[in-house]
C-alpha cells in the first residue's frame, strides 16, 4: 500500500521536475535515471541471478556505439538508429553470455572481461568507425532532443518503462525461477530447470536494458566515448548495486543516484570526488553490508514485525 | 617480415612479461593465500612507480639511485598493504568476494587519488644510469639495456618466491593456510599473521614490478588501469594462486602482443584478450593447477 504512494509520488515528482528544477538539476536528474537504468539491469543478473556480471559497460557502450555509428556514418534515421542500439546490446549479451555461462562464479566475471576488454579494444581503435579515443561527439539529432526539455521526457519516459518492464520480469515466473537458481543452482538442476538457459536469458535482458541506457545516453549527451566500454565503468556499476542494495530492485537506483550525485555535486568543490565515494565505501562495508535499501528494508521489515528475524544478505547466498 | 624485427619484439614482449609476472605473482599469492581479489593491486603498482621515480629524484645522479629505487618502492608498498590488511582486510575474510571486491576498489579510489595529491597529474619519467641507458648488440638486434635487466629480473623473482613458499617454514604454512585455512589454525599456527605476511609480500611484489616499469614508460596517473585488468586475467589464464601458472600466463600475454603488433599493430592490444578468452573456453580453470 505504501510503496504504491511512494511510487505515485516518485512517478509525479519526476513529471514535475522539469517544470520546477533549475535546468542543471534537470539534467542532473536524467543523468541519474539512465546510470540508474543499467545498473538496475546490471542488477536482474547480478542481484537476481546471482552472476559475477564484471563487464556490464560492454553492452552499455554497444548499445550507445550502435545508436551513434548507425546515425552518423550509416544515415540510419534516429529512431532506427535508436532500436538498433538495445538490440545489438542483447545480440551481443547472446554471443557473450553464450560462452560465460559454461563457466562458474569468479570464472565466469573473468572470461567476460577479456571478452569485454576486447570489444573494448575494437571501439579503442577501429578510428574510421568509432572514432578511436575520441569518440564521436555532436551525434545530429531531431530539434525536440536538442532541448533539455526534449531529452529529459525522453529518458524518463524510457526509464520508467524499462524499469516497469524489468520489475515485471524479476516478477515473472522466470524471474522466480532465476532467484532460486542463485539460491540453489543443484537444486534447480534436479528440479528439472535448464540453469544455464535462464542464465543466459537473464544475460540477453539485463544486456538489452543496458542497451536502452546507452541510447538514452546518446539521446542525453549526443555523444560517446570508449570509457563507456572500460573495466572501470562496469566496476563502477557494479558498486552502485552492493552500495544501494542488491538484494532490493530499488537499490541499484539508489546506488546510481548516490555515486552520480556525489561526482557531480562534490565534484564541484574539489576534484578529489573519488576519495569521498571511496571513504564513503569503506565505511559502507563495515557498517551497512546490506546496502543502503537493503539496510532500510531490514529497518522497515522489523517495525513491521518486530518478532519476525529479518532476512540477511548472508541467508541468500549460494 | 625479418627476423631482426622479430628478435626486436620477442625482447619487448619478454620483457613486458617479465613486469606483469612479477605483479600477477602478487595478486596470485593474495588470490591463492587469502582469497582476497585485490581490486587495488593495480594502485600499488603506480604507487611503487612514483615512489622509485621520488627516490631517484632525490638521490640524483649517484650511480646506485635506481637500484636505491628499487629497493624502496616495493618496501613503501609492502608497508601499505600490511597496515591496511591489519586495520582493515583482516576484519573482513568471512566476507563472499563481491564485498571484497567493494572494499578493495573503495581502497583503489583512495589509493589513486593520494597519489594525485602527493605528485599531481604530470607525466613523470625515470631515466636510468647512463650504465644502463642505450642499446646492446646482439645477432645484429640492437636490444635496449634495461629490457634485459628485466630479463634477468623476472626469473630471478620467480625463483625466490618458489624457494620462499617451498623451502622456508613461513612459505610452507602459507600454502597449507591456503590449501585448508581451518586445519592450519587448528594445527596451532596464527593464519592472521600469515595471512598478513603474505598479503604485504604480495603488495611488495606490487610495488616491484611499477618500480621496474618506471624507467622504460611514463609515469602518470592511470598507469594502473590496464595493468590491474591484464594481472587479474593472467591469474585466472594461468590457475588461481598457481605461481608458474603467473609466468605462463604473463609470457602468453607478453608474447601474444608482439606478435600481435608484428601481424596488425593497430589492434595488437587485443590479441591477448582474444587468446585468454579462448583458453578459458577450453581449459575453464586455467592452464595450471588451481590452488581453489
Amino acid at each position: 500500500m505504501s510503496g504504491r504512494v511512494l511510487l505515485g509520488l516518485a512517478l509525479a515528482a519526476l513529471a514535475a521536475a522539469p517544470a520546477v528544477l533549475p535546468p542543471f538539476f534537470v539534467y542532473l536528474l536524467a543523468l541519474v535515471l539512465v546510470t540508474g537504468l543499467l545498473a538496475t539491469s546490471l542488477n536482474l543478473v547480478l542481484g537476481y541471478g546471482g552472476l559475477y556480471q564484471f563487464h556490464h559497460g560492454v553492452f552499455y557502450g554497444i548499445g550507445a556505439y550502435t545508436a551513434a555509428v548507425g546515425i552518423t556514418r550509416l544515415g540510419w534515421p534516429v529512431w532506427l538508429a535508436f532500436l538498433a542500439g538495445p538490440l545489438a546490446a542483447g545480440l551481443a549479451g547472446l554471443v557473450i553470455g553464450f560462452f560465460c555461462v559454461r563457466l562458474s562464479r569468479l570464472y565466469f566475471g573473468m572470461l567476460q572481461l577479456s571478452l569485454g576488454s576486447f570489444v573494448w579494444i575494437v571501439a579503442l581503435r577501429w578510428y574510421p568507425v568509432t572514432g578511436g579515443d575520441n569518440g564521436i561527439h555532436g551525434i545530429p539529432l531531431p530539434p525536440v532532443l536538442q532541448t533539455l526539455p526534449g531529452a529529459y521526457a525522453l529518458v524518463a519516459g524510457a526509464v520508467v518503462a524499462s524499469l516497469a518492464a524489468l520489475w515485471a520480469v524479476v516478477r515473472s515466473p522466470f524471474g522466480l525461477t532465476l532467484q532460486a537458481i542463485r539460491d540453489n543452482p543443484q537444486r534447480s538442476e534436479v528440479m528439472g530447470v535448464d540453469v544455464r538457459a535462464h542464465q543466459l536469458a537473464a544475460i540477453v535482458l539485463a544486456a538489452f536494458f543496458a542497451g536502452v541506457a546507452g541510447v538514452l545516453y546518446v539521446a542525453l549527451e549526443r555523444s560517446v566515448f570508449p570509457s563507456m566500454l572500460f573495466w572501470v565503468l562496469s566496476l563502477e556499476i557494479l558498486v552502485m548495486c552492493l552500495l544501494g542494495g542488491w538484494f532490493t530492485f530499488s537499490g541499484p537506483l539508489v546506488g546510481a543516484a548516490v555515486v552520480v550525485g556525489l561526482r557531480t555535486l562534490a565534484g564541484r568543490y574539489t576534484e578529489y570526488w573519488t576519495l569521498v565515494l571511496g571513504v564513503l565505501l569503506i565505511l559502507l562495508i563495515f557498517f551497512l553490508p546490506e546496502g543502503i535499501m537493503g539496510h532500510l528494508q531490514q529497518r522497515w521489515k522489523a517495525y513491521r514485525a518486530p518478532s519476525a528475524r529479518p532476512a540477511t544478505a548472508g541467508d541468500v547466498r549460494g | 617480415m625479418d627476423a631482426a624485427a622479430v628478435l626486436g619484439q620477442l625482447v619487448v614482449g619478454l620483457s613486458r612479461a617479465m613486469i606483469l609476472f612479477i605483479v600477477s605473482a602478487g595478486l596470485t599469492l593474495i588470490l591463492g593465500v587469502l582469497r582476497v581479489p585485490n581490486v587495488f593491486h593495480g594502485s600499488l603498482y603506480m604507487l611503487g612507480a612514483f615512489v622509485a621515480w621520488t627516490v631517484a629524484e632525490a638521490v640524483g645522479s649517484h650511480p646506485a639511485s635506481l637500484w636505491l629505487a628499487l629497493a624502496a618502492a616495493p618496501l613503501v608498498t609492502a608497508a601499505v598493504g600490511l597496515v591496511l590488511e591489519r586495520l582493515l582486510l583482516s576484519r573482513l575474510y568471512h566476507r563472499e568476494h563481491l564485498m571484497l571486491i567493494l572494499f578493495t576498489f573503495g581502497v583503489m579510489l583512495v589509493l589513486n587519488d593520494a597519489v594525485k595529491l602527493l605528485w599531481g597529474p604530470t607525466y613523470r619519467s625515470l631515466v636510468p644510469p647512463p650504465s644502463l641507458q642505450g642499446a646492446v648488440t646482439v645477432l645484429g638486434v640492437a636490444l635496449p639495456k634495461f629490457n634485459l635487466v628485466l630479463l634477468v629480473a623476472g626469473p630471478v623473482v620467480g625463483l625466490s618466491l618458489w624457494l620462499f613458499t617451498h623451502r622456508t617454514r613461513a612459505g610452507r604454512i602459507a600454502r597449507a593456510a591456503a590449501t585448508d585455512r581451518d586445519m592450519v589454525a587448528v594445527l596451532g599456527v596464527d593464519v592472521s599473521r600469515v595471512f598478513g605476511m603474505a598479503f604485504a609480500l604480495g603488495c611488495f611484489l606490487a610495488g616491484l614490478g611499477g618500480a621496474l616499469v618506471a624507467p622504460t614508460t611514463s609515469i602518470t596517473l592511470g598507469m594502473d588501469h590496464s595493468l590491474l585488468i591484464d594481472s587479474f586475467l593472467i591469474v585466472i589464464v594461468g590457475g588461481l594462486g598457481n605461481l608458474w601458472g603467473a609466468l605462463a600466463g604473463s609470457l602468453l600475454f607478453g608474447i601474444t602482443q608482439s606478435v600481435g603488433l608484428l601481424v596488425w599493430p593497430q589492434f595488437a592490444v587485443a590479441f591477448p584478450y582474444a587468446v585468454t578468452a579462448a583458453v578459458l573456453l577450453v581449459r575453464p580453470t586455467g592452464l595450471l593447477r588451481s590452488a581453489w
